[in-house]
C-alpha cells in the first residue's frame, strides 16, 4: 500500500513538474517575412459572465483570421493572444500580467465585465500596458488622472439612463418605479437611475431590489403598482429580466409602461417572454437593430458588414457584446497600423481617436473622455410583434 | 521546530529567494512570480487552516469569509476614511478575531458534518453581507480606490518587492505554527484531534483550545486578506465565496492534513494547476478539484507530504 501511494503521490508531482516545463518546450513559430504584431484579449468565456465572452471571443478570432486572409496589419502578420478569465478577478489580474510579461503584448482588449476590469486597470498603470475593456462601468476610466492607460469601448450606464428618462421626458412621464438585481450590473444601473432622476425632473416613488436567481418577482411589482408609478425600469440581466416581463403581464399592469435595461437586448429574450415583452421599452446600441436603420446612418454599413459575417461564420445572431469586442479589436488593429506595437504610442493615438466608427457608436476619445460614446450613440427600441422596431 | 525542520526550512527559503531571478530569465515563465505572490498569499490562509483541521480536526468551510473580513476591513479604511495601509491591518485581524470568537462559541459545540454545515452558512452570511452593503463594500461591482501598500513612505507596486514580503509574512507564519504545535498547546490540539473525549478526560480544557486555534486560524486570513487587498487594490464578494473556501480546504488536504509544510505545499501546487497548469479545463475546473480530492482521499490519506520519508520525533510528525 505504502509503496502504491509513494507511487500515484510521485506520478501526481511528476505531473505538475511536466506541466511546469511545458510551455518552455511549446513556443509558438510562425513562417513570415515579418515579426507578427499581438493584441492581447481577455474574455470571460466561461463562467457566470460567458454570456459575455463566448461572442467576444467569437468576434475576436474572426477578424482576426480576416486581417491574417488580408495580408495582416502592414504586412504583419496579427497574432491574439487570447485567456479565459473564468469571470475570476484573480485569474483575470494574473492573464494581465501574464499577457504584458510573458507574451509582451502591446495592447489588451476586453475584460468582459466591470469587475474583471477593475481588477486590471492598477495593473495597467503600474506595467504601462494600453488596456481597452468591454465593461461599460465609469469606474474604469475615472478619476482620468490615475486611469491615463485604461480605455473602454461599452456605453456607460449614465448614457443609457440618460437616454430612457429623455424618452419618458418625452411622455410626460415623471414618476417612476425602479426595481434592480442585486448584482454588481443592477447595482450600478441602480444608482445612475438614482442620481440622473433629479436632473431629468423625475421622482422615484418605488425602489426594490431582488436577487439574480429569484423565481417570482410579483412583491416587487405589487409594492411598485401600490407607489402608483406612470412607468416601471427593470434593471436586471439574465432570466429576471423575463421574469419581471411575464409578471408584469400576469399582475395586467401592462397599462404602465415597462422600461428594461440594455441586457433586454439579446432576441433569445423575446423568444423566452413568449409574447409578454410587446410594448417593452429600451435603449439599445445600434448593433442590435442594423436592419431598421435608415440608410443614412454612418453606422450601418459596419453593422451590416460585421452582422453578415458573424451570423455565416457562426450561424447564431449577432450580440451587443460582439459588438464591444468588434469596437475594441478595430481600435487596437487600427492603432498597431499607425504607429506599430508601441504600448505608449498605441495609448496615445487611442486617446486621440475621433469619428471612429464602431457597432456601439462613433466614438470620439480625448484626455478627458476615455470612453468615447454619448446618449446619442443609443436608440430607443420598443418590442413590437415579437421583435425589435424603432420607438416613437 | 527540529533539525530535519530546520533544514527542509533553510532549503525552501533558498529556493524561493532565488526563484524570482530564475523565473526572470526564462522568458516562458516569467509570469510564474505574480502566481507565487497569489500562492504566498493563500498559504497564509492554508497555515491557518490546517492548524484548525489537521490539529484541531476541525472542518472550517468559512475561511474564504474571514479571508474577506480581513481584505474589506483594510480596504475600507483606506478607501473611504484614507487611513495608511499598515495600521489598517491590525484592526482587520482584531475583527476578525472578533467575529470568530462570537462564532465559535456556539459552532464548536458542534461536531463533524454539523460544524461544517454552521461555518459554511456563516460563511454564505459574510458574502451577502459583502453583496448588500453597498454603501461600504461597494456591493457586486467591487470597491476601488484603494492604495497600494506603502512602507515608510515607498510605494510596493513591482512583483518582486511583493513577492519577497508575502513569502517573508508566510515563513514567519510558518515558524509561529511549528512553535504553536511544540508548545503545550499543540501537544493538546493533538490529543484532541485524536480522540476528544480522551483529551477531555485527561483534563484538556477542550473547548478552550478548540476556540483558540480557531481564533488564529481566522487572524490568519484576514492577514492574507489585507495583502490580497492592498496587492490587487480592488475587492468583489466573488473572491470571498464558498468556493474560495472549498479551495483553501482543498489545498491543506492536497498537502496533506497533519503537516504545515503540506499546507504551503498543497497551496503552491493548486495555486499553479487553477490558474496555470490546468486552465484548458475553464470552468470545468470544479470537476479537476474534486478528482484531486478524490485521488487524495483515496490513496493519500495523509497528502502528498506522506511520499516523502517520514522523520521521527519525541514530538510527532510536525
Amino acid at each position: 500500500m505504502r509503496s502504491m501511494r509513494q507511487g500515484i503521490g510521485m506520478a501526481m508531482m511528476a505531473a505538475a513538474f511536466l506541466g511546469a516545463v511545458l510551455p518552455l518546450t511549446a513556443s509558438p513559430c510562425m513562417a513570415a517575412d515579418k515579426e507578427p504584431y499581438k493584441i492581447g484579449a481577455i474574455f470571460s468565456v466561461t463562467g457566470v459572465g460567458s454570456f459575455l465572452g463566448e461572442p467576444e471571443k467569437k468576434t475576436a478570432e474572426m477578424i482576426a483570421a480576416d486581417v491574417n486572409k488580408n495580408g495582416g496589419i502592414n504586412g504583419h502578420p496579427l497574432e491574439l493572444v487570447l485567456y479565459d478569465d473564468e469571470s475570476d478577478t484573480t485569474k483575470c489580474n494574473l492573464n494581465f500580467k501574464r499577457l504584458a510579461k510573458t507574451d509582451k503584448v502591446p495592447v489588451v482588449i476586453g475584460p468582459s465585465r466591470t469587475g474583471e476590469s477593475l481588477a486590471v486597470v492598477g495593473v495597467a498603470e503600474d506595467m504601462e500596458v494600453p488596456v481597452i475593456t468591454c465593461a461599460s462601468s465609469y469606474k474604469i476610466v475615472t478619476p482620468i488622472e490615475s486611469r491615463k492607460w485604461c480605455f473602454k469601448v461599452a456605453g456607460s450606464e449614465s448614457d443609457v439612463v440618460g437616454k430612457i428618462y429623455d424618452h419618458m421626458k418625452s411622455k410626460g412621464i415623471t414618476k417612476i418605479g425602479v426595481m434592480c438585481d442585486s448584482t454588481g450590473f443592477g447595482a450600478s444601473g441602480k444608482e445612475e437611475l438614482v442620481k440622473l432622476a433629479p436632473e431629468y425632473g423625475i421622482t422615484i416613488v418605488a425602489d426594490e431590489t431582488f436577487g439574480p436567481k429569484d423565481t417570482d418577482l410579483t412583491p416587487q411589482l405589487t409594492k411598485i403598482r401600490e407607489a402608483g408609478p406612470q412607468a416601471i425600469v427593470n434593471w436586471s440581466i439574465g432570466p429576471t429580466q423575463i421574469l419581471a416581463v411575464k409578471n408584469w403581464r400576469s399582475l395586467k399592469m401592462d397599462s404602465i409602461p415597462m422600461y428594461q435595461s440594455h441586457g433586454f437586448g439579446n432576441r433569445k429574450n423575446l423568444e423566452l417572454a413568449e409574447g409578454a415583452a410587446e410594448g417593452v421599452l429600451l435603449a439599445l446600441a445600434r448593433v442590435n437593430v442594423g436592419p431598421l436603420l435608415p440608410d443614412s446612418q454612418p453606422q450601418k454599413p459596419v453593422i451590416m458588414a460585421y452582422k453578415k459575417a458573424y451570423e455565416d461564420l457562426y450561424n447564431e445572431p449577432v450580440s451587443s457584446f460582439g459588438g464591444h469586442a468588434w469596437d475594441s479589436m478595430n481600435l487596437a488593429i487600427a492603432a498597431l497600423k499607425a504607429v506599430g506595437p508601441d504600448p505608449a504610442k498605441i495609448r496615445d493615438f487611442v486617446e486621440n481617436t475621433k469619428g471612429f466608427v464602431g457597432q456601439h457608436g462613433v466614438f470620439n476619445f480625448s484626455p478627458t473622455d476615455h470612453g468615447g460614446l454619448s446618449k446619442d450613440d443609443l436608440e430607443m427600441v420598443v418590442v413590437k410583434n415579437g421583435d425589435w422596431a424603432l420607438a416613437q | 521546530m527540529q533539525k530535519r525542520d530546520w533544514l527542509i526550512f533553510l532549503a525552501v527559503a533558498v529556493f524561493l529567494a532565488i526563484f524570482p531571478f530564475i523565473a526572470a530569465r526564462i522568458s516562458a515563465i516569467s509570469h510564474y512570480i505574480d502566481i507565487m505572490v497569489f500562492a504566498g498569499i493563500f498559504s497564509i490562509v492554508s497555515l491557518g487552516l490546517c492548524m484548525l483541521m489537521g490539529y484541531a480536526g476541525q472542518v472550517s468551510m468559512a475561511q474564504a469569509a474571514f479571508f474577506g473580513i480581513g481584505a474589506y476591513t483594510s480596504g475600507i479604511l483606506t478607501s473611504h476614511f484614507h487611513w495608511h495601509p499598515l495600521p489598517a491591518i491590525p484592526i482587520g485581524c482584531l475583527l476578525s478575531a472578533a467575529v470568530a470568537w462570537l462564532v465559535g462559541v456556539p459552532a464548536l459545540r458542534l461536531k463533524g458534518h454539523y460544524l461544517a454545515m454552521a461555518t459554511l452558512g456563516f460563511g454564505e452570511i459574510v458574502h451577502i453581507v459583502l453583496n448588500q452593503e453597498v454603501e461600504w463594500t461597494g456591493g457586486p461591482s467591487g470597491l476601488v480606490d484603494i492604495p497600494s501598500l506603502k512602507i515608510l513612505g515607498v510605494r510596493i507596486s513591482s512583483e518582486e518587492a511583493w513577492y519577497y514580503i508575502v513569502w517573508t509574512a508566510a515563513l514567519c507564519t510558518l515558524i509561529f505554527c511549528f512553535n504553536v504545535l511544540r508548545s503545550r498547546v499543540g501537544r493538546a490540539l493533538r490529543a484532541i484531534h485524536e480522540e476528544e473525549t480522551a483529551a477531555d478526560a485527561m483534563g484538556v480544557p477542550t473547548a478552550r483550545f478548540k476556540l483558540q486555534v480557531f481564533v488564529l486560524s481566522a487572524v490568519l486570513a484576514a492577514i492574507a486578506g489585507s495583502f490580497y487587498t492592498h496587492y490587487v487594490t480592488f475587492l468583489n464578494p466573488g473572491t470571498f465565496d464558498l468556493m474560495w473556501s472549498i479551495r483553501f480546504v482543498l489545498m491543506v488536504m492536497l498537502g496533506g492534513v497533519q503537516s504545515l509544510w503540506g499546507a504551503v505545499l498543497g497551496t503552491v501546487l493548486l495555486t499553479f494547476i487553477g490558474n496555470e497548469w490546468l486552465r484548458v479545463f475553464a470552468d470545468f475546473d470544479i470537476l479537476v478539484y474534486g478528482a484531486i480530492l478524490l485521488l487524495v482521499a483515496l490513496f493519500l490519506p495523509d497528502g502528498l507530504v506522506s511520499i516523502f520519508p517520514k522523520g521521527r520525533s519525541a514530538s510527532g510528525n510536525v
